[in-house]
């Protein structure tokens, strides 16, 4: 019963929010995929973990879902990023390139440059 | 903001039970779909991509809980479960819950009665705004031994103006006064305060206004602010009232307000909250005496309200400057030995000090079996665990988790602690009327006790924290379960059995310890009480009534028909000589208010100045003095020890007498025949006017020591004067004699007012219900005590019987076996009666040493027996073991009578 742990979570959350901003509405599939091509075979991950998280991102307000009719004519729950979503990634980014950028600056000093 | 509109949605779809399931799944399905579609694309056979889809989807049985959890609150959702299930239990066991439930009423019932009683008292003793920044302002006189020495006028203008106070304002303590004109004469309690008092109480009028705190009136305004009870019962609660003319004391007074419904006055005793009259004066001018430094006003009380925020330390400090200061200004007034001091208290000290021990007391007592009752019923949910042992079990091994177990029982013990609780609250709503009555009439803020939302919100959080806790351990305990032993085979000596067992000793040795303290704290209640009530008061009350009536005291002492002592001795002669001629009357005897012993709620102290040691009216030490005819010592067979007593020719006019008891002639003539020595009294009521020096009165006699003033104290000074020397506007018949105690109020009212038909009569009591009203709070105490402690000896032995009967139980085989190889019963009997005998034992030895601090922290509310008794100690130890040895013997019985064919077959 144990949830995910948190940066898995907050990460997968982060990637679902920036697909969504840059592909416009897309059903769960849809947003599976992107994730998937982008990260590569990097992150494996079952693709039904993300239909609890896309519930929690809609409770929260981040996004929104309706029912729809896909490209081959299939009717599919599309979700879109909302006004509030926006908001939020655009924090989220800000503070994960920060603390990228600090992680970063750390791992580029070398142990002469103390000296 | 993200955080709580998620838990909100989530929320309302657990409250409307909506569910997504059908959506995911329809999502899923397209999910599925689309990856089949793809991979098939990928040229894929149609079955292998949609096997490659499921797996890459993941176990939809997981993802379903996930998507659940999400969407509604698992936590609630458990917890009802949990309840159902709890509810499905109670049911099961109608026995075993109605026990618990039972014994949980009583304990949270009985906590919570206490606890209204001291919602109204201790936690809410001022119906006042900002009741903190109230304070009584004390003037003592260490260095000459006399507190409460009242105050001046001029030292209440310098605390007035000294910064440190929002107001301060003089009162009198509450007195009685004639209302006439109305359908019969009325005796009415009032007080004079200064026109600012109901300013520094911060409470205005209902109806009209109260006074202007500005007025600067020397002596009475004439204005008068009833309460809304008079004005109901008197009035018909006449809207029209205000400017109406009230004749008190033959005084035109016109009403200017009519104080709030719930407005009680300040004070401890009821007498003084149900003060009905307030009267305006500025205590300087006449009738009262002119405002000079050094004539304090002995029986006036001074309250102020300080300025926000500061403390009363910080008060007192400032308070301690003004006196130094004021001393280096009049040393004449304020000589350096009398050690003039000014105290603040607060005023809730002074409203609820004298009871506040008794009621720590019964709440302790209180906790004490509540505590016990949570015991028993913790050792009840233990005993059910081996009964249930194999439902735990079975539970267990199908993969329950043990923090789902405990978190189950955690809610069966809460759902009995809580029905237990509401169900005492019930009862306690239920039987508030009676219960009330049973509460004696001398408690303060009596008729604010009330069962409110906040004792039903005390009752729900005691009840949740006693459930949570004695919940607690039994469940953790419950879900300890040797799971193989426990299936295959129930009850046999597994090590969980055993754990529980020894939880339940110590649970039983707790309530056995609790309960003697109970019952040693009550058995020396039992004993003061007793002591007090079979105490030799000194005076005889048997056969004796007593009737009060008051005279009026106009403000011009010239229209008062009863001026002097003359005047109204004629008066007096005449209500004595009427009322010998009552059925059944054989003595009669007249005395002021303070003649009444136990009776009087302030006693007339004045300041006592000896000849040869003479000090200024204010620094001498003060002595209670009733004011008496010849007449009362024989009626209450006071026997003179030496001297003489009043005789006729001590009447007005001729040089003063008095009579004091032996207690004052040791205090004050130590080591000297008091007879013949002569002192000056001190005068300080209503309607002295002059600051004439009194003249000296010599001591004619010494009567044997009475309890007239406390039955706890055997000698207290007091002096005796004439009452057709000194005339006393309060006045108490008393009638010793075959008296009807129906009849003679109307026989004696009927005589007075023949006499004077503007005279009250009120107040007729015989003198042993007054004895023991005044013994009210300890009785009411003492009976609380005791009954609670029957309650915890009672649940401590059905503690004791359950336990050992578990243990009996749990060793049938062992005892089959030992009987089976030869074993005496009677060894059996022994064996099973030890145990018993071994958990008294250790509850005594802890319950002694708790009930040696108990009964010291309750020392003073003790008489006559002392705190470390021996023979209360080892009586109530020799109960206990009693009670714990007859609650083993049925289980040991039952041992005994084991069949070891039956049990070993």
């Amino acid at each position: 019963m144990k949830e995910k742990p948190d940066v898995l979570q907050g990460t997968l959350a982060l990637m679902v929010l920036k697909t969504l901003d840059v592909l416009g509405p897309q059903h769960g599939w849809g947003i599976a995929r992107r994730i998937e091509q982008i990260s590569g075979d990097l992150l494996v991950v079952n693709q039904g973990t993300l239909y609890p998280l896309l519930l929690k991102l809609e409770h929260e307000g981040s996004i929104a879902s309706e029912w729809g009719a896909s490209e081959n004519n299939r009717r599919a729950r599309f979700y879109r990023l909302t006004a509030a979503g926006r908001r939020h990634l655009q924090a989220e980014t800000r503070e994960w390139e920060q603390t990228a950028a600090i992680i970063a600056r750390f791992f580029e000093v070398k142990a002469e440059d103390q000296a | 903001m993200r955080l709580l509109r998620r838990f909100l949605i989530r929320l309302m779809n657990f409250a409307t039970r909506q569910s997504a399931d059908q959506r995911l799944q329809e999502e899923l399905a397209e999910h599925l779909a689309f990856q089949t579609e793809e991979n098939v694309r990928a040229g894929m056979p149609p079955i292998e991509a949609r096997r490659l889809a499921a797996i890459k989807l993941g176990g939809a049985a997981a993802i379903r809980d996930h998507h659940h959890a999400e969407h509604s609150l698992p936590f609630l959702e458990n917890l009802l479960f949990d309840l159902r299930y709890a509810v499905r239990m109670l049911l099961r066991s109608p026995g075993f819950s109605f026990i618990v439930i039972a014994t949980m009423a009583l304990g949270i019932g009985a906590t919570t009665a206490i606890y209204s009683v001291i919602n109204a008292t201790l936690l809410h003793p001022l119906p006042y705004p900002h009741p903190a920044e109230l304070v009584r302002v004390q003037d003592d006189l260490r260095g000459v031994g006399a507190l409460r020495v009242g105050i001046s006028v001029p030292e209440w203008r310098d605390l007035e103006s000294s910064g440190i106070f929002q107001s301060v304002a003089i009162t009198g303590t509450g007195a009685n006064v004639n209302l006439t004109g109305s359908a019969r004469p009325l005796r009415l309690s009032f007080k004079q305060v200064t026109p600012n008092y109901f300013a520094v109480l911060g409470v205005d009028a209902q109806l009209g206004r109260t006074f202007d705190p500005h007025d600067t009136t020397p002596g009475y305004n004439l204005e008068v602010v009833i309460s809304d009870g008079l004005w109901r019962r008197e009035f018909g609660a006449d809207p029209r009232i205000l400017g109406r003319a009230l004749y008190l004391d033959n005084d035109v007074y016109h009403v200017v307000g009519v104080m709030p419904r719930g407005f009680r006055d300040q004070g401890s005793t009821s007498e003084e909250q149900n003060v009905e009259l307030w009267l305006g004066a500025g205590f300087a001018g006449v009738p009262f005496a002119p405002p000079l430094r050094s004539s304090r006003h002995q029986s006036r009380v001074v309250i102020a309200r300080m300025k926000s925020g500061l403390s009363i330390a910080a008060a007192q400090g400032r308070l301690d400057a003004l006196v130094e200061s004021l001393k280096e200004q009049y040393p004449g007034d304020y000589p350096a030995q009398t050690q003039w001091t000014v105290r603040l208290i607060p005023l809730t000290e002074t409203v609820v000090g004298s009871v506040r021990q008794s009621l720590i007391l019964l709440f302790g007592a209180v906790g004490l079996v509540l505590l016990i009752s949570c015991l028993n019923v913790a050792n009840l949910l233990l005993a059910r665990a081996s009964v249930r042992g194999r439902e735990i079990a079975v539970r267990q091994a199908l993969g329950a988790h043990r923090m789902r177990l405990v978190r189950q029982f955690l809610a069966e013990s809460l759902m009995l602690f809580l029905l237990g609780g509401i169900a005492g609250f019930a009862i306690l709503f239920i039987a508030r009327n009676f219960l009330l009555r049973l509460i004696p009439e001398s408690l303060p803020h009596l008729n604010d006790i009330s069962i409110s939302w906040g004792v039903l919100a005390f009752a729900l959080a005691v009840s949740v924290a006693a459930g949570t806790v004695f919940g607690l351990a039994p469940a953790w305990l419950m879900s300890r379960f040797d799971l193989i032993g426990t299936l295959r085979q129930e009850g046999r000596g597994s090590s969980g059995s055993r754990e529980r067992l020894r939880a339940r000793q110590i649970l039983v040795v707790g309530e056995l310890a609790l309960s003697l303290v109970l019952m040693v704290a009550a058995s020396l209640l039992l004993r003061s009480f007793w002591d007090l009530f079979k105490v030799q008061p000194g005076f005889k009350p048997d056969r004796v009534m007593a009737v009060q009536t008051w005279l009026p005291g106009p403000n011009d002492p010239t229209s008062d028909p009863y001026r002097t002592a003359t005047q109204e001795s004629v008066l007096l002669r005449e209500i004595l000589r009427r009322s010998r001629t009552l059925a059944g009357v054989e003595e009669a005897a007249i005395g002021d208010e303070a003649a009444l012993p136990l009776g009087h709620s302030q006693p007339g102290r004045l300041p006592l100045v000896r000849e040869g040691l003479e000090t200024m009216d204010n620094q001498a030490p003060l002595i209670d003095s009733p004011i008496v005819s010849v007449e009362y010592f024989h009626l209450l067979g006071m026997p003179l020890e030496r001297g003489r007593l009043f005789s006729d020719q001590d009447i007005e006019g001729t040089p003063e007498v008095a009579v004091i008891n032996q207690a004052a002639a040791r205090t004050y003539w130590p080591d000297q025949d008091p007879l013949g020595k002569r002192v000056r009294l001190r005068l300080d009521t209503r309607g002295l006017s002059s600051t004439a020096q009194p003249a000296w009165t010599t001591i004619i006699g010494v009567i044997a020591d009475a309890r007239t003033e406390s039955l706890a104290d055997a000698a207290i000074p007091l002096i005796y004067r004439s009452v057709y020397q000194r005339s006393s506007k309060e006045v108490t018949i008393f009638l010793r004699g075959q008296l009807d105690p129906s009849a003679i109020p109307a026989r004696v009212r009927e005589q007075v007012q023949s006499i004077d038909a503007t005279l009250p009569v009120f107040h007729a009591q015989t003198l042993n219900d007054v004895l023991s009203g005044s013994l009210s709070v300890r009785r009411f105490s003492m009976e609380m005590v005791a009954f609670f402690a029957a309650t915890a000896l009672l649940l401590a032995g059905l503690g004791i019987y359950g336990t050992i009967s578990h243990l009996v139980n749990e060793q049938k085989r062992e005892i089959a076996i030992r009987l089976a190889l030869g074993a005496q019963r009677g060894n059996i009997l022994t064996m099973v009666l030890r145990r018993g005998l071994a958990m008294a034992a250790a509850g005594a030895g802890i319950g002694v040493a708790g009930a040696l601090i108990v009964s010291h922290l309750m020392a003073r509310l003790l008489y006559g027996v002392s705190p470390n008794d021996l023979a209360t100690f080892a009586g109530v130890t020799l109960v206990l073991a009693t009670v714990a040895l007859a609650a083993s013997c049925i289980p040991a019985l039952r041992a005994m009578r084991i069949d070891p064919n039956a049990i070993l077959h």
